[in-house]
């Protein structure tokens, strides 16, 4: 992400006309990103881009549709505007869209993965492929492309593919990338029952704060959630692995078709729980049996939210 | 405190299987990135140095929790069936279920352990005594490892703790070079430590002196938080402050159900035909549902709302209503966790320092 400078400019013209724009500042320490809700001139200087800019604004656009909003979009991020437009949850009379191209952001659980906890950080370096970490009085070095999110690397859209005013030079990167990611085609090789037990003790952890529903940015039912009705009362509040798995269900397939796999569940997670490959398995039968990829085109239909009465690769009448 | 022993590296595996005799025995262990406690077993990914993703109450205070079983006694049939008989009401069969589980969580740092501490206050007063608190909290011991590396999240110094603070465990352990120095801190945690696989521990008490110290500098000087108290009430009716602070809140749970002090609970039966089971589950200030009344009205429709209350009960009416003991530990697990880095230590600051430009 560069054109940081040229950014706040922009936003510094738009804001007259706007009731606030989102971005990004540094969060409590040089590791933490956390987003920025800027009202005044002055809240500009606050602004950054880069690697640990990762949450998608988007999910704060379907409460703020009575306002005028800017928001600044990583390419994923701009996938998720795309899809709330063509769902009509958002009006873009209202939104102007800062995009941004997009070199990919950091993946805190993978860094922990790597050197545990960091205790008090100090400084944060990013300089050629290569994160420098001081922590304490040790300097830890990481190659990025370790430590990147999962998206990042199969991403086919760096650049915000909706906009009002693009920032920097687009990235022409789109060939040659493959949709599956690795650890797909690992989780693939297992048996049926293996992959149920894995995910039977995966489910086991989750406490169901609803991290992963609050921070998508598809998931709009929010305060009217099926998982918390209580008249009526379909899931159970017991906190136990089939209730839990029953709510994950719920969550992935409301989803299809319309999971723009900006990855904000399981970054949000705080259990850790790959909720990311339960969405690529989906969004590749999606692909698959429709064709079709969530959040490119704004004139484009969500396949579950229209219908063909004679699907092109469902054989109904063969069956 | 008792006299210092010494349980070398080595000896930790074999202390926590001694633990188990008529006990169950919870560690914290890797899963994923998540540090999470389960009953120990012999394979599992034991994780002593990293400070749990969430905290232990769930030992005293767990997720869901089973109060009684209930079900429907099946009706004698009589002479001329259905007609004499209209009024009878089916019979309700009742079950109690109180905790009994003697349980020993091993390797809970200070912060997590004085969590139940906040609860006490609350769940054992001279009118109500919850007798499943009481009793877990009773049946469970804590053998806490004091804190050696304070993360850029911790405050514990700011609101009463401290990184060997005893509040809440029965054991300390302080890592040294090879091992951790024991302390007992309850007569119970002394019992803990007539183990044989300790040996003394009074020749490294200035090693484990320093390590404390160590951490001290680290967590650096304490914010104070005393006057929070009564700004964050002359605060209660500002709106654009509350509105500001929870811009980037996005209503999840994640802060509140890995808290340590976070005591709030939800009731709901759960039946299936004609037997169920009255539970209790863990339930958070920050959700919608709530404060959402049997007619409908809900007095807390913006998360602007929710998370004044969050902050407000730790910060300003739990100290109001029990001796200004603020209801948080510092453990910073709200703040780490948080999808969207909400930092309630910059919450209340901003309150303790907000001024109003209009008057």
């Amino acid at each position: 992400m560069t054109g940081l400078e040229e950014l706040k400019t922009k936003i510094l013209g738009a804001l007259p006309e706007l009731d606030v724009v989102i971005g990004w500042e540094q969060g409590y320490d040089a590791l933490n990103a956390t987003p920025l809700f800027i009202r005044k001139p002055e809240d500009v200087e606050r602004l950054i881009i880069g690697p640990l800019c990762a949450h998608n604004l988007a999910t704060y656009l379907p409460g703020l549709k009575d306002k005028k909003v800017g928001i600044v979009v990583k390419g994923c991020d701009s996938r998720a505007v795309i899809e709330l437009l063509q769902e009509k949850l958002i009006n873009k009379d209202n939104i102007t869209i800062f995009g941004l191209k997009c070199d990919g952001v950091v993946n805190l659980n993978k860094i922990r993965k790597k050197i545990g906890d960091l205790g008090q950080i100090r400084k944060v370096v990013f300089d050629s492929g290569i994160i420098t970490i001081t922590a304490g009085e040790t300097d830890h070095q990481l190659k990025f492309s370790e430590v990147r999110m999962d998206k990042c690397d199969t991403c086919k859209y760096p650049n915000a593919l909706l906009f009002d005013h693009f920032i920097g030079t687009p990235d022409d990167r789109q060939n040659g990338i493959e949709p599956e990611h690795i650890s797909d085609a690992e989780f693939e090789k297992m048996s049926l029952e293996d992959r149920f037990a894995f995910w039977k003790q995966e489910m086991s952890r989750c406490v169901r704060c609803y991290a992963c529903r609050n921070a998508c940015p598809m998931c709009v039912c929010r305060d009217h959630c099926v998982a918390v009705t209580r008249d009526p009362h379909w899931i159970s509040q017991e906190n136990d692995t089939a209730d839990n798995w029953m709510f994950q269900m719920i969550h992935v397939m409301h989803l299809t078709g319309r999971c723009v796999e900006c990855g904000e569940c399981e970054r949000a997670c705080p259990m850790d729980i790959p909720l990311m490959l339960l969405r690529r398995q989906m969004n590749k039968g999606v692909r698959d049996v429709f064709e079709y990829e969530a959040g490119i085109d704004p004139q484009g239909k969500p396949p579950l939210l229209t219908f063909k009465v004679e699907e092109d690769n469902i054989p109904e009448r063969e069956w | 405190m008792s006299e210092k022993k010494f349980l070398k590296n080595e000896s930790v595996i074999p202390f926590i299987e001694g633990l188990a005799g008529g006990r169950k025995v919870l560690v914290p262990v890797c899963e994923g990135d998540a540090v999470i406690y389960r009953p120990y077993r012999k394979d599992c990914r034991l994780e002593l140095t990293r400070m749990p993703t969430i905290s232990p109450k769930d030992a005293t205070f767990p997720r869901t929790e089973t109060l009684m079983t209930f079900k429907q006694a099946p009706v004698a049939k009589t002479e001329g069936d259905g007609e004499g008989d209209s009024d009878a009401q089916p019979k309700l069969e009742l079950t109690e279920t109180l905790p009994e589980e003697k349980v020993v969580v091993f390797g809970s740092r200070p912060c997590g352990a004085r969590g139940k501490s906040i609860f006490t206050r609350v769940y054992e007063t001279e009118d109500v005594k919850d007798p499943y608190f009481i009793g877990r909290r009773d049946n469970t011991l804590f053998v806490s490892i004091a804190c050696a590396a304070p993360e850029t999240t911790c405050f514990c110094t700011s609101v009463g703790g401290g990184p060997a603070d005893t509040t809440g465990s029965d054991v300390i352990l302080i890592p040294v070079d090879g091992g951790y120095v024991a302390e007992a801190v309850t007569e119970h945690g002394a019992e803990l430590l007539q183990s044989d696989l300790l040996t003394s521990g009074a020749d490294k008490a200035g090693e484990a002196e320093a390590v404390i110290q160590k951490s001290m500098e680290l967590l650096g000087d304490a914010d104070d938080f005393s006057i929070a108290r009564e700004k964050l009430i002359e605060l209660f009716d500002n709106d654009e402050f509350w509105f500001d602070m929870s811009a980037k809140c996005i209503s999840c749970g994640t802060c509140t159900y890995l808290c340590p002090t976070c005591y709030c609970f939800n009731i709901t039966d759960e039946t299936a035909g004609k037997s169920g089971k009255r539970i209790r589950t863990w339930d958070t200030c920050m959700s919608n549902m709530f404060t959402m009344e049997a007619s409908g009205h809900n007095p807390r429709t913006s998360k602007a709302n929710r998370l004044k209350n969050r902050v407000g009960h730790k910060f300003s009416y739990y100290p109001s209503l029990h001796d200004k003991v603020i209801a948080c530990c510092g453990c910073g697990r709200c703040i780490k966790s948080c999808p969207a880095a909400v930092d309630i230590r910059e919450i209340v600051k901003s309150a303790q320092e907000y001024e109003d430009v209009n008057e």
